[in-house]
């Protein structure tokens, strides 16, 4: 898979380069502009500061150039994204603004024809060889590249209590969905509360979350992305499987009949009270805020079932057509794909580095495993967020995952239904 | 003399008209002008950001409402939430009013007493029934549950607002106790509109005391009754803070406004979102305009 799209980004560089003729010069042009705006909906917390270390070195090295941060705060860019349409239908695009690689850049902007090809740009600064060709893929439409992949988190992850799975009996990480039942088995068994814990509130996101997750354990990389191709059905005997295996990890927890947030349902790991629990790596990062010590208070695995299977997510930067201070800009994303720019950026965002030569010093425990296996493991988006569903499907699936939950009789088929037609709804 | 009064008149009127205009000027444009852009929006194309060509689809994104799964449900536990909230709040303020209309012994206090809950924004309300709705049993009770369980009612426990029928007579409780001490003042006005004299000639023709609330003083309640139903019922037909604030946009209690947020929102379906933006302001107007026009009728009378 991977060989496969090498070949096609270094086919698509050529002819993107016999197009664009000599437009990789232009891009050598020093930075001559005197103001730069850039649009993120980093505004609080690690996020904020891991901009703000990013938008530091940018300063130090562009004394020249007035910097103009435009956050606009909001869950997950909902507002942001909101301004930004409107921004760019009236004309006035910032100079760079923040998206999910995946769909989001790809359908959303890209095909819409609001973002700049920055093939030429990968080539320049080295890029094709130092992001993996799996995540480029990701960001490219008809051969040319458009965005730059700053940070990567980790969806599939394991979380459990080392005293707490001890105490089970259980020495060692489910490597597969067998092996985790029994290990539920054994939690249930040694009187845990809840052997796997749901966070079915907010909206079901975290439902729809562990269910993606499930997919892909169950059927393997390529089937689950055929899934959003239509090679793969919706309503085929690979979801029915994986939905069986869903119901049964609902069974070993409140069946997902709960309000929690993510939060929430997670403290019962810290807190010795549960299980399993299936949260992406923004968890470690969480806890450690809370002063919980990893190896003591948590440990992680990758989940059961996606060994060497990596399902990410990745905010990345864009240069829209018509931003007013190009270079400016041309500037920013070199620093933001820059290998000095992402290590002063993610260990603040609780993110490894897109790169795969980030000084891994800098990172902790969990992020350094984390970056080893970025660099080997086959590369799978995730669709909860947003890299292999746009917002259309993300908020279909939600629904639809609440509504199973929901519903007492755990509805097997209507699910696969529900999540087919929705599919059917994308707009390609 | 004469003259110079009525150029005052008319200067004052002249002068308050301009006093008002600021006022027209933004509502005909932030509420009037909007409400026609929110309606062309809901008959054109935008259902997602993609489409390139804006073009008029006319009404089928309200067609399209009628058949959706989603929109339905949504309709329905509106229903179901609004006939729960109406009709316990109608109760539940009756009878406080009723209690209270003799004249008790520190009336006032129960008043605001009762009153308090009116001063509480349905968010913040909703985050406190949010904990109250606690889902855990037994041993792991909280809220709700574990009151129940500590005045022996423990069979009574239940999953509240996640229930598979229940969710939103449920989640109609917060509203019953915030909006039936606000139902009570408006009947305790009632009452006190009513001139004691009517009481007492009906006590002089001998008439007993539950033949007086019967016969006399109730049925000149219904302007109380009507004017209480609109009030709750487009309470009830935009409620969005309390579902949001207790439950989030769970599938389970979404409501049409909830649904209406999703579709916008989240899902960027603009020509829908904006539907059924619409639905609702036809549903709250055909419940709301008979009611003025009544009630200017009334004003007009006396």
């Amino acid at each position: 898979m991977r060989k496969g799209s090498i070949r096609l980004i270094a086919a698509a560089s050529a002819i993107a380069l016999a197009i664009t003729g000599c437009s990789s010069s232009s891009d050598e042009t020093a930075n001559t502009d005197t103001q730069f705006e850039i649009f993120t909906w980093w505004a609080s917390g690690g996020e904020a500061a891991g901009l703000g270390a990013l938008v530091d070195l940018y300063k130090a090295q562009n004394p020249n150039t007035e910097f103009i941060n435009a956050s606009v705060a909001g869950g997950a860019g909902v507002n942001a994204k909101a301004v930004l349409v409107s921004r760019m239908d009236a004309g006035d695009a910032p100079d760079s603004f923040q998206a999910h690689a995946g769909l989001e850049v790809i359908a959303s902007y890209a095909a819409q024809g609001k973002l700049e090809d920055l093939t030429s740009l990968y080539q320049s600064e080295g890029w094709d060889k130092s992001f993996p060709a799996d995540l480029i893929k990701q960001t490219t439409l008809d051969g040319k590249i458009y965005s730059v992949p700053v940070n990567i988190h980790r969806a599939n992850v394991l979380w459990w209590n080392p005293g707490t799975a001890a105490k089970a009996g259980i020495t060692k990480a489910p490597t597969t969905l067998d092996e985790m039942f029994a290990d539920l088995e054994k939690f249930k068994k040694a009187g845990v509360k809840t052997p796997m814990v749901l966070a079915g509130g907010e909206g079901s996101w975290a439902m729809a979350h562990l269910l993606d997750y499930v997919l892909v354990a169950s059927m393997g990389p390529e089937k689950f992305e055929g899934l959003f191709t239509g090679a793969t059905s919706w309503e085929g005997p690979e979801v029915a499987t994986a939905l069986k295996n869903y119901q049964r990890l609902l069974s070993y927890g409140d069946k997902g009949k709960n309000s929690f947030g993510w939060g929430e349902a997670g403290a019962a790991i810290t807190k010795g009270t549960g299980g399993f629990f299936i949260m992406g790596d923004w968890a470690s990062a969480q806890w450690q805020n809370e002063g919980a010590v990893l190896g003591t208070d948590y440990t992680f695995a990758a989940g059961p079932g996606t060994v060497g299977i990596y399902q990410w997510l990745s905010d990345t930067f864009t240069l829209p057509v018509g931003a007013k201070n190009r270079n400016a800009a041309l500037t920013w994303l070199k620093l933001a794909g820059s290998k000095e720019g992402q290590d002063a950026f993610n260990p603040l965002k609780g993110s490894i580095a897109a790169r795969t030569d980030s000084d891994l010093s800098l990172y902790d425990d969990y992020l350094k495993s984390a970056a080893a296996d970025w660099a080997k493991d086959r590369l799978v988006g995730s669709t909860a967020h947003g890299v292999t569903a746009d917002n259309k499907f993300m908020a279909a699936m939600n629904a639809a995952v609440g509504k199973y939950v929901s519903g007492g009789a755990k509805d097997n088929a209507g699910l696969a239904k529900d999540l087919a037609a929705a599919q059917a709804a994308v707009v390609k | 003399m004469k003259s110079i009064k009525e150029k005052k008149k008319l200067n004052l009127r002249l002068g308050g008209f301009f006093f008002v205009l600021p006022s027209i000027i933004a509502v005909a444009i932030f509420v009037y002008g909007m409400i026609l852009w929110t309606v062309n929006i809901s008959l054109s194309n935008r259902n997602s950001g993609y489409v390139e060509k804006i073009e008029n689809v006319g009404l089928k994104n309200y067609t399209d409402l009628l058949v959706d799964e989603r929109f339905t449900h949504a309709l329905s536990n509106l229903i179901k939430f609004t006939l729960t909230f109406m009709l316990a709040t109608l109760l539940a303020g009756f009878i406080m009013a009723l209690l209270l209309e003799k004249g008790i012994k520190g009336e006032g206090f129960f008043r605001s007493f009762y009153l308090y809950p009116m001063a509480i924004s349905f968010i913040a309300m909703g985050t406190a029934f949010r904990w109250l709705f606690f889902t855990e049993k037994g041993e792991d009770a909280a809220g709700f549950n574990l009151i129940l369980r500590s005045i022996g009612l423990g069979f009574l426990q239940n999953d509240w607002i996640l229930s598979e029928n229940g969710a939103m007579y449920s989640m109609a409780i917060p509203a019953v106790w915030q909006m039936s001490g606000y139902v009570m003042a408006l009947f305790l006005a009632g009452f006190r509109g009513i001139p004691d004299e009517m009481r007492e000639a009906a006590r002089v023709d001998g008439a007993s005391e539950f033949q007086i609330y019967r016969q006399i003083l109730f049925p000149q309640l219904t302007p109380t009754v009507l004017t209480i139903f609109i009030i709750l019922g487009h309470v009830s037909m935009k409620m969005f803070d309390l579902i949001v604030g207790i439950n989030g946009k769970s599938y389970g209690t979404q409501v049409v406004a909830v649904y209406m947020w999703e579709a916008t929102f989240d899902s960027g379906d603009l020509a829908k979102g904006t539907a059924i933006s619409v639905f609702i302001l036809i549903m709250v107007a055909l419940v709301v305009v008979p009611y003025l026009r009544y009630v200017n009728k009334q004003e007009a009378y006396r």
